[in-house]
C-alpha cells in the first residue's frame, strides 16, 4: 500500500544518459528550465519539444515513467489553466457570467500547461537517469566553490545522500509496523479525527524508535571505518567529463542560444 | 479444518517494470490442532505466504478459507479474523510502544473490545504462557532484554487468545538458550492448549524437533509438504534449494555408508542415540 511512492525513481538501463556525468545533467536540466521561461511564441515551444524529444528517446526510459510525475501537479495545472483562460483580458470568444474566454487567455493558458509539463518532464529525465546518489555527488562537486565561504557542502551532501537512502527503509519498516499492529487487531482507517490520530501511536512510536536505532547504527559503522567528514577523503568513482559530457554542453549552448534568438 | 489455500498467486509491483512473482500457485491445507514447519531460503516466500494467512495481504488470484469461509468473499470480517489467527512477526520486539509491558499486551485484546477485567485477565494469562515474571509487568519495554522483549511482544499475540498462532522466526538473533526457552512454550502451545501452530524458521533442527508436517518454499513455490521424516529423505534436492537437512541427518547418512545399519529415517539426536544404543546392545549381547 504505502510501498508505491516514488521517491529515488532511478529507472535501471543503459543510455548515453545514465553514463553522463551528473553534472552535465544537473546543468542541462537547469538550461532546460531556464529556457522556458524564455520560450513565449510557438516556434519557441516547437524548439524545446524537439530538444525534449530527443533527450528521452536518448534516455531509454519508457515514455509512461515520465508522465508518471504529472498525476502530482495535476491539480496545479487545472487551477492555473483555468485561471488564465477566464481571467485573462482580450478579444472576447464566449462569457459566462463574469467569466470570460479570451483568445489571449487560451494562448496563455496554452502556453502555461505546456511550460508546466515540460518542466516536471525535464527535471524528471534527470532523477529517473541518474541515481540519488550520483546526484549528491555531482552537487557536491558542482557547489565545492561554497566550501571557501564557510559552508560545509560535504557535510551537508553527505546528509542528503543519507537522508535519501532511509527513505525506503524508513517506508518499508512503517509498512512493516503497521502490519504488525493490524495483527494485534490495530485499526488505522476508520474513526474520526483524534481517534485516527491516537491510532498512531503504536505505529509512530516504533518508528522512531527504530529511526533513531539506524542512525546510531550507521554513525558507530561509519566511526569505525574512521568516517570524520570530508577533508582528505578520496572518492571511489570520482567524477570526471568524457567526451559526451563535452558533447552535452555543445548541444546546451546551441539550444540555449536558439531559444534566445527566438526570443528576441 | 482451519485453513485451506487454494492456488494462491502473488505479484509484486503488479503494472510496473519491476513486476515479480512472490507466490506461484500455492496450495495446502491445515487441520485444527496440527504443528506445521515452513521453511524456506531468504526471499523464497515464506514470509509473504504467512501475511495471506490474516489477510494482511490479499492474493493476486487464488482462494483462501478459514474454517470453510472465503476471507475473500465480500463482508468478511478481516478484524475477526486476525483474533482468530494470530501473527507474530519477525522481530516482533520491534512493534512494542507502549509505557510499561503490560499496557503493551493489553493492546490486541484492548482492540477486541473486551471489558477492562477481561482485557487485565488475558494479558495476564498471556504473560504466564511466555513465562515472564511478574517483576518486569510494569517496567519499560524498553529496559528489557533482547529475549524478555521478544516474550512481551509473543504475549502481546497470544492475548487475543487465536484459535492459529502463525510466528515468523520467533528465535532469530537469540542465544541458544532463550531459543529452546521460546520453542518450549510454543510446544506447550501445542500440546496443552491444542493451538494449531506455523513455524517459520530455518533452523531445521529447530523444525525437525517440533513440526509434525512440514512446508518447503523455494522461488514461491512450494516444493514439499510432508512429515519431517520424508521431506529430510530429499535432502539432496534441499542443498539445491539453499537449504539443508538437520546435521544429524548427515552423520546417521555417514555411518550408513560406512555399512552400520542404522534407520535411514533418524532427524533429531535423540532418535540418533537411540539408533546407536539399540545397535551397540546388540553388538554387546552377542559378544
Amino acid at each position: 500500500m504505502i510501498r508505491e511512492i516514488t521517491l529515488g525513481q532511478y529507472y535501471p538501463v543503459d543510455s548515453v544518459l545514465h553514463r553522463m556525468d551528473p553534472r552535465t545533467k544537473l546543468f542541462g536540466t537547469m538550461i532546460f528550465i531556464v529556457s522556458l521561461f524564455l520560450a513565449d511564441s510557438l516556434k519557441a515551444y516547437g524548439v524545446a519539444t524537439i530538444f525534449l524529444v530527443l533527450v528521452i528517446r536518448l534516455s531509454k526510459v519508457p515514455v509512461s515513467f515520465m508522465v508518471r510525475g504529472l498525476r502530482a501537479i495535476l491539480f496545479l495545472l487545472l487551477l492555473s489553466v483555468s485561471f488564465n483562460l477566464f481571467l485573462t483580458p482580450g478579444t472576447e470568444i464566449f462569457r459566462i457570467g463574469f467569466l470570460k474566454l479570451t483568445w489571449e487567455g487560451l494562448r496563455l493558458a496554452g502556453f502555461m500547461a505546456l511550460r508546466l509539463i515540460y518542466l516536471v518532464i525535464g527535471s524528471s529525465v534527470m532523477t529517473l537517469t541518474t541515481t540519488p546518489n550520483e546526484l549528491t555527488d555531482g552537487l557536491e562537486k558542482s557547489m565545492g566553490f561554497l566550501n571557501r565561504v564557510g559552508v560545509p557542502v560535504h557535510e551537508i551532501s553527505m546528509m542528503m545522500s543519507i537522508a535519501l537512502r532511509f527513505i525506503p527503509i524508513l517506508v518499508e519498516e512503517t509498512d512493516k509496523i503497521m502490519k504488525a499492529q493490524m495483527a494485534r487487531g490495530a485499526d488505522f482507517e476508520s474513526g474520526n479525527l483524534i481517534q485516527k490520530a491516537k491510532s498512531m501511536v503504536p505505529l509512530l512510536v516504533p518508528l522512531f524508535i527504530s529511526a533513531f536505532r539506524r542512525a546510531t547504527d550507521l554513525a558507530m559503522a561509519m566511526e569505525a571505518r574512521c568516517y570524520h567528514g570530508g577533508e582528505g577523503r578520496t572518492k571511489m568513482k570520482p567524477l570526471h567529463y568524457e567526451r559526451r559530457d563535452h558533447m552535452g554542453y555543445l548541444v546546451y549552448l546551441v539550444y540555449l542560444a536558439i531559444m534566445i534568438f527566438l526570443r528576441y | 479444518m482451519a485453513i485451506r489455500a487454494e492456488h494462491i498467486n502473488y505479484l509484486y509491483g503488479e503494472g510496473t517494470a519491476f513486476e515479480q512473482y512472490a507466490l506461484k500457485d500455492v496450495s495446502f491445507e491445515i487441520h485444527d490442532g496440527q504443528f506445521i514447519g515452513v521453511i524456506g531460503h531468504t526471499g523464497s516466500g515464506k514470509s509473504t505466504l504467512i501475511q495471506h494467512l490474516n489477510g494482511l495481504l490479499r492474493a493476486s488470484s487464488g482462494k483462501i478459507y478459514y474454517n470453510d469461509e472465503d476471507i475473500y468473499q465480500d463482508g468478511y470480517n478481516m478484524k475477526l479474523l486476525r483474533s482468530h489467527v494470530g501473527l507474530v512477526f519477525q522481530y516482533p520486539e520491534h512493534q512494542l510502544f507502549e509505557v510499561d509491558v503490560f499496557s503493551d499486551v493489553c493492546f490486541g485484546p484492548r482492540n477486541q473490545g473486551y471489558s477492562k477485567e477481561e482485557i487485565e485477565q488475558r494479558a495476564r494469562e498471556a504473560l504466564i504462557q511466555v513465562g515472564l515474571e511478574e517483576r518486569f509487568w510494569r517496567q519499560s519495554p524498553f529496559e528489557l532484554s533482547g529475549g524478555q522483549k521478544r516474550r512481551v511482544a509473543i504475549a502481546g499475540v497470544l492475548a487475543m487468545q487465536p484459535e492459529v498462532l502463525i510466528l515468523d522466526e520467533p528465535t532469530a538473533g537469540l542465544d541458544p538458550r532463550g531459543r529452546d526457552e521460546i520453542l518450549e512454550q510454543i510446544s506447550a502451545l501445542h500440546k496443552e492448549k491444542k493451538m494449531t501452530i506455523i513455524l517459520v524458521s530455518h533452523s531445521m533442527e529447530d523444525i525437525a524437533r517440533y513440526a509434525d508436517r512440514i512446508l518447503v518454499m523455494s522461488h514461491g513455490e512450494k516444493m514439499f509438504d510432508a512429515p519431517p521424516k520424508e521431506v529430510f529423505r530429499h535432502y539432496r534436492e534441499l542443498e539445491q534449494m539453499g537449504l539443508a537437512a538437520p546435521q544429524i541427518t548427515y552423520v546417521v547418512q555417514r555411518l550408513r555408508d560406512q555399512g552400520i545399519p542404522l534407520k535411514e529415517d533418524i532427524t533429531t539426536v535423540e532418535e540418533a542415540k537411540a539408533g546407536i544404543l539399540e545397535l551397540l546392545g546388540k553388538a554387546g549381547g552377542e559378544v
